[in-house]
């Protein structure tokens, strides 16, 4: 009987562990701190989990897939330089819809590469990402890029504004969230993409166009990442080259913290938009205790290791590995 | 079988033969294009390539055991940065300055026990939870960073000692001691790999785990004792750099993982595991210094590195893609 308990607290912890361990961690800063729970405080976070957060939902088609996008990071630099250079040259109307053209280019190229071509995802997103990093560098000749009338224009509004009271990143993210969720969990597209990650044979078996859903799953990818680096520049009207490098692995540890198996065919948006916020707020409630921000780097190590052994544990029925 | 063989020797070459050809490409349009007068292929500069080699070189060996191993390590960068924080740091301790210039041998040892102890608890969470070794080494690529910082503050550290320069600086039968290094540990590595129990069960248990098993390989030990050796080699490339440099700051050795996994997979060496060689890595971190350099030579901005070598990776998984075609084997992690 009490064997029993264990086994039904574990199979509970393995599956909602990641929203028990959020909840300790929301009470234990809010006792810890009042100002954590404030208003203020909550939607200051999630705005500035937003850019990240959006960047979350497109790897996490990606990762359900069965595939890596370590790109990210340097195609969100990226599309920031380029929306910032062509604003003062084309105006925002036409700068716009030109980098996100040219952001969904390159995504489509890199589905194409691993969807299309088969490669290693891992690779050619690494091999994207350092490419990348060398057009953005060649684009911009390595110099910072400003908007030059930042008091001047209505580009501030993705990143600045609010509507209602509420911050526009909060509303973007948001929206792609609720949108991307029902893609995942409601429609055709959203099953086969679970197809062909759970078991890419057995999918193409079945009929299941995986070179197509592979492609399509990058190209979503690298949509969301047009809309993050339009937050991004619209936020700051200026950037280095450099802003969105390291965002890849965050990206990465927020999907992996929100129980996204890298094998592919498991995970949520649900899931995923919980591990933005964990990483958010653990950063937050980090800074509000008085302690540095690299702290946050050695609690985050504990909580992913710590999440995805509980997850791999509850599905081997044994916490320790049995590997000799 | 004989086809085998040619496909092998030529994969295993193809990496010296595009050293080859950078060599002369960058000869034949520096004659056109060269800001200086100097020759691309003057011996001074093959000898300060070889040193600035060294670093990601020395990093990239580990890497290249640890993927034959079918794992994969991401926290290097960080290991490197905190054992370069010991080294330094340590030898401004009160105990370590009485000793004068025995500190040098003892902050060493520090250095490198720091790489090997990060190293080993890797090791061990990946053998124990059975978590992905991707996963494993994304946590602590952000946890030893953490540490970096909380260790030294977000101000560099620096500390000189001047015996210490003239032994990185020395050059011994024409080569650096940085170079030294680089090929001393490549040395010992291929011996490992291709001449010991280890590198065998390390080569069976990236080929075919399952199988590995069965045969009585014990695959933790293994994996284990690879994660060391990267830790260790992480921490030796930390000392050969900053013996000579003496200024370590907070941010040093990020994007090392990428740089290091490039050259590896451009030596040919497989992510599923089970197949790569330590000399081939040796020439893919020769043929990413070449580029660099060669780019400067002809003139080229130096951003255009990160482009041309991206797209190197991606053609040569296309190339390697196209030799594997008939292989019943599909690239995939």
């Amino acid at each position: 009987m009490a064997d029993m308990t264990k086994q039904g607290i574990g199979r509970l912890l393995a599956k909602q562990g990641i929203l028990i361990a959020f909840a300790i961690f929301m009470i234990g800063f809010a006792l810890a701190n009042q100002r954590f729970i404030a208003i203020d405080n909550i939607s200051g976070v999630i705005r500035s989990s937003a850019i990240l957060g959006v960047m979350a939902l497109g790897v996490t088609f990606v990762v359900i897939g069965g595939n890596f996008d370590l790109s990210v990071g340097s195609m969100m630099s990226l599309s920031t330089i380029v929306v910032l250079d062509l604003h003062d040259k084309i105006g925002p109307a036409l700068a716009i819809p030109a980098m996100f053209a040219l952001t969904l280019a390159l995504g489509a190229f890199i589905g194409f590469l691993v969807g299309y071509m088969k490669l290693n995802s891992l690779i050619v997103t690494l091999g994207m990402l350092s490419a990348i990093h060398g057009l953005t560098l060649t684009w911009s000749g390595g110099k910072n890029m400003d908007i030059a009338d930042k008091a001047g224009t209505w580009f501030a509004v993705f990143g600045q504004g609010r509507v209602l009271g509420v911050p526009v990143p909060i509303l973007i993210f948001a929206g792609l969230a609720i949108i991307l969720g029902i893609v995942l969990s409601r429609t055709a597209f959203g099953r086969k993409v679970y197809a062909v990650g759970g078991n890419g044979q057995a999918a193409t078996f079945s009929g299941i166009p995986r070179a197509r859903i592979v492609f399509l799953t990058y190209v979503l990818s690298s949509f969301c990442v047009a809309v993050a680096g339009l937050l991004q520049a619209s936020r700051s009207l200026g950037s280095q080259n450099t802003v969105g490098q390291g965002m890849e692995l965050q990206v990465l540890a927020a999907v992996i913290l929100g129980g996204a198996s890298l094998m592919g065919g498991s995970g949520t948006i649900f899931k995923t938009v919980i591990g933005v916020l964990i990483l958010g707020f653990i950063q937050n409630g980090l800074l509000l205790m008085g302690l540095a921000f690299y702290v946050q780097y050695v609690v985050t190590w504990g909580i992913i290791i710590l999440a995805v052994w509980l997850d791999v544990a509850a599905k081997r029925g044994r916490l320790w590995s049995p590997t000799a | 079988m004989t086809t085998a063989r040619r496909k092998d020797a030529l994969k295993h070459g193809a990496i010296w033969g595009f050293i080859l050809v950078e060599l002369a490409f960058f000869s034949i349009a520096g004659e056109f294009l060269a800001v200086s007068d100097k020759a691309f292929m003057d011996f001074d500069n093959m000898l300060l390539l070889l040193k600035q080699s060294a670093p990601i070189g020395i990093i990239a060996l580990g890497m290249t055991i640890i993927m034959i191993n079918g794992n994969i390590d991401l926290s290097v960068g960080a290991t490197y940065a905190l054992s370069a924080i010991v080294l330094l740091d340590s030898m401004t301790w009160p105990a370590l300055q009485a000793m004068g210039d025995w500190a040098i041998p003892l902050a060493w040892g520090l250095a490198l026990l720091t790489g090997t102890v990060l190293g080993a608890l890797n090791g061990l969470i990946v053998w124990k939870t059975g978590v992905d070794a991707f996963i494993v080494t994304l946590g602590s690529m952000l946890g030893y960073r953490g540490l970096v910082f909380m260790i030294n503050g977000e101000q560099p550290t620096s500390h000189l000692n001047w015996t210490l320069v003239d032994f990185a600086e020395a050059q011994f039968l024409g080569l650096h001691t940085a170079t030294w290094f680089l090929l001393m540990a490549a040395l010992a590595l291929w011996l490992l790999m291709t001449r010991t129990v280890h590198g065998r069960n390390a080569y069976a248990i990236g080929n075919n785990r399952e199988a590995a098993v069965n045969a009585g390989i014990r695959v933790g030990p293994h994996m284990m004792w690879n994660f060391v050796l990267i830790g260790f080699l992480a921490a030796l490339s930390a000392v050969v750099f900053y013996s000579e440099s003496g200024s370590v700051n907070p941010n040093d050795g990020m994007l090392f993982e990428l740089w290091a996994i490039t050259a590896v997979v451009l030596g040919g060496t497989k992510l599923t595991g089970g197949y790569g060689s330590i000399l081939s890595t040796l020439g893919g971190v020769i043929a990413i210094q070449l580029l660099r350099k060669g780019l400067g030579h002809i003139g080229a901005a130096t951003e255009t590195v990160n482009l041309v070598i991206g797209l190197i990776l991606i053609a040569v998984l296309l190339l390697d893609r196209q030799l594997n075609r008939k292989g019943k084997e599909e690239l995939k992690i």
